[in-house]
């Protein structure tokens, strides 16, 4: 069946249209407002000291929550798609929490669970640890919102995938390092990638928990997106549109990653070894 | 000597009983087909052996040592996995030589060893005549030397034709390395054809075990005489005359216990008192035999007859004689 010319053009005007208010303006607008005072005062804006703190604080939170949960992913999907226990669908729903949760109750619950209420704040006192209104809880905020990105994407690849090729490397005892680093990694890098880099696009943007925990100290405890609404509040749009455009360049550069990484995923993670395999003969042939 | 012994063998899954107190013992240098229909619980026995998942009670032993708590990597085995498990990125090289990689044995004592297996899968001088990754497969399960080989379905997706031909090939291979080597399958013809032995499993338990031509002809329970071979069963085989003097019982009626013929005379040994007359309810052509299901006293039975001298004309006819009855009795 053929839709009629008008249908199609109308349909494809409507989604153009769409595509155009919800994003392609957004981007447009920030780029205008970000150059309304010209070009020097959008790098000054950049270079200020708060603006650099800040930036520089997104950056470590992003990095460490990035590092920490590629750990926790690894180890949880590896956990849930190669062993079978008692309690395995709870430990699933539970790590899928973070997903379900709004990110200012996250918050906030690190503020009982460390702040001034909570009966842990006397030892944290005593060690001189601080949590709550510091950059720990930044990142500890940032790790439990962004928790579930890598092990959601390794899940399904690892369970597609089944134990045999693990338990075939068991069968000549390759050690548990060895199984994980020769035999299941490579199987899926792509999609540990693609977790990463979701991992660090929610890592960098995000605002509710980090809101809540963090105090807002301007150098100390902001991070860009809580600089920009500081800004914003100020009624010092340019330069809050200034640090919005790093935020939307750092997205920018997110979505090119993640298609690089899809790309090459669908072509890596298919491949087999093939029927007419000529080459692979001789390659054995010559040792 | 033995090299394998499965000693009072229990595995449950949540509420499944995989493996119901099993033991067996396994002569060295014997090919062992482990038969029964899927969900008998074989391929578990067979993971077993191999460490790949544990026992919930009972001992396994290979080569008089006790394995219960040695991990897959000790035990001295080789693993032919169903979907093969090759590792997908890595070459057929690599994947022939990772037993001998992970053991860190010389880069030219992993040479020659892959070159020697790649010889034995033909894979060497473009003389492969087997597909791929089974080859590989097959070449990287005995690459370490193990003592035992365990086959998981080697054939299961191979096309008809092939898996003929391959049935031949690894029992020839098995005997010419010389190692003890057991394979699951729920194929009954390959059990029977590749097999030294075979050891038949159902709902967990071990049915029977022997020399395939044993168990064809003395089957010990209704299940293994069911399972092995054609049989059309019957709910009391007195009825026929010339048994009639039995107590009443089920029979197992295997195709080639009967002689069918058009009149008692053209039946090659005539013993009257044990020929009934029947009705044929339909014939077909089976390749080289032709299946002749014949109803006898309100019982279906099946006859087959070879391909040749007109049969299909000569038992056109609805009337013949079936005699010289010898009956399994459970």
């Amino acid at each position: 069946m053929r839709e009629p010319i008008w249908l199609k053009m109308a349909l494809i005007t409507i989604s153009a249209g769409f595509l155009f208010v919800m994003l392609v303006m957004p981007l447009i607008l920030v780029a205008k407002e970000a150059l309304a005072r010209g070009v020097e005062f959008y790098f000054k804006a950049l270079t200020d000291e708060f603006a650099l703190k800040a930036l520089y604080l997104t950056i470590e939170a992003t990095i460490l929550a990035v590092l920490l949960n590629t750990l926790f992913g690894l180890a949880s999907a590896w956990l849930l798609t190669k062993f079978d226990f008692r309690g395995k669908t709870f430990l699933g729903s539970l790590i899928d929490l973070p997903f379900a949760i709004s990110p200012v109750v996250a918050g906030l619950f690190f503020i009982m669970l460390f702040g001034r209420m909570s009966p842990l704040y006397p030892i944290l006192q005593e060690y001189d640890v601080a949590i709550v209104f510091a950059v720990p809880g930044i990142i500890l905020a940032t790790v439990f919102v962004t928790f579930p990105f890598i092990t959601r994407e390794l899940v399904p690849v690892m369970e597609s995938q089944g134990r045999s090729e693990e338990e075939a490397a068991a069968t000549f005892g390759a050690s548990g390092w060895t199984i994980f680093s020769k035999i299941t990694l490579p199987n899926i890098k792509w999609a540990l990638g693609y977790g990463i880099i979701l991992c660090s696009a929610r890592a960098m943007g995000e605002f509710g928990a980090v809101s809540v925990v963090s105090g807002h100290i301007r150098g100390k405890t902001n991070t860009l997106p809580l600089h920009i609404e500081i800004l914003y509040n100020e009624y010092n749009f340019t330069a809050a549109f200034a640090v919005a455009s790093v935020l939307v360049m750092l997205a920018i550069l997110v979505l090119i990653l993640r298609n690089v990484v899809e790309h090459y995923g669908k072509d890596v993670e298919h491949e087999e070894i093939a029927e007419p395999a000529a080459d692979l003969k001789v390659g054995v042939a010559n040792g | 000597m033995v090299e394998v012994e499965v000693r009072n063998v229990n595995k449950t899954f949540g509420n499944f009983k995989a493996s119901d107190n099993v033991s067996f013992e396994i002569e060295r240098g014997k090919l062992i087909g482990l038969l029964g229909p899927s969900g008998s619980g074989k391929t578990t026995i067979l993971r077993m052996i191999a460490g790949l998942e544990t026992p919930d009670s009972g001992e396994i032993y290979i080569g008089g040592r006790k394995v219960n708590d040695l991990p897959p990597g000790e035990r001295g085995i080789g693993f032919l996995f169903q979907s093969y498990a090759l590792f997908k990125h890595m070459t057929v090289f690599e994947n022939i030589a990772f037993g001998l990689t992970v053991q860190k044995k010389s880069d030219a004592e992993i040479k020659s060893r892959v070159e020697e297996l790649a010889e034995l899968i033909g894979l060497k001088n473009f003389t492969r005549r087997y597909p791929l990754q089974l080859s590989v497969a097959f070449a990287r399960a005995l690459a370490p030397n193990p003592e035992l080989l365990l086959l998981d379905e080697p054939f299961a997706a191979i096309d008809a034709k092939v898996r003929q031909e391959l049935r031949g090939w690894l029992k020839k291979t098995i005997h010419q390395l010389g190692i003890t080597a057991i394979f699951v399958t729920h194929d009954q013809d390959e059990a029977v054809e590749v097999a030294d032995e075979i050891i038949i499993t159902n709902r967990g338990r071990i049915e029977q075990a022997g020399v395939p031509i044993e168990i064809y002809q003395a089957p010990k329970t209704p299940f293994v005489a069911k399972f092995i071979g054609e049989s059309v069963q019957v709910a009391d085989y007195t009825i026929f005359k010339g048994f009639e003097d039995y107590e009443p019982h089920e029979g197992i009626l295997r195709p080639e216990f009967l002689e069918i013929g058009a009149t008692i005379e053209e039946m090659p040994q005539p013993m009257p008192v044990t020929t009934e007359k029947g009705i044929i309810r339909g014939t077909y052509f089976r390749g080289s035999v032709i299946q002749i299901d014949i109803e006898v006293k309100g019982q279906l039975l099946r006859g087959l007859q070879g391909v040749g001298d007109n049969m299909t004309k000569k038992y056109s006819s609805d009337v013949l004689i079936i005699g010289d009855w010898s009956i399994c009795v459970n």
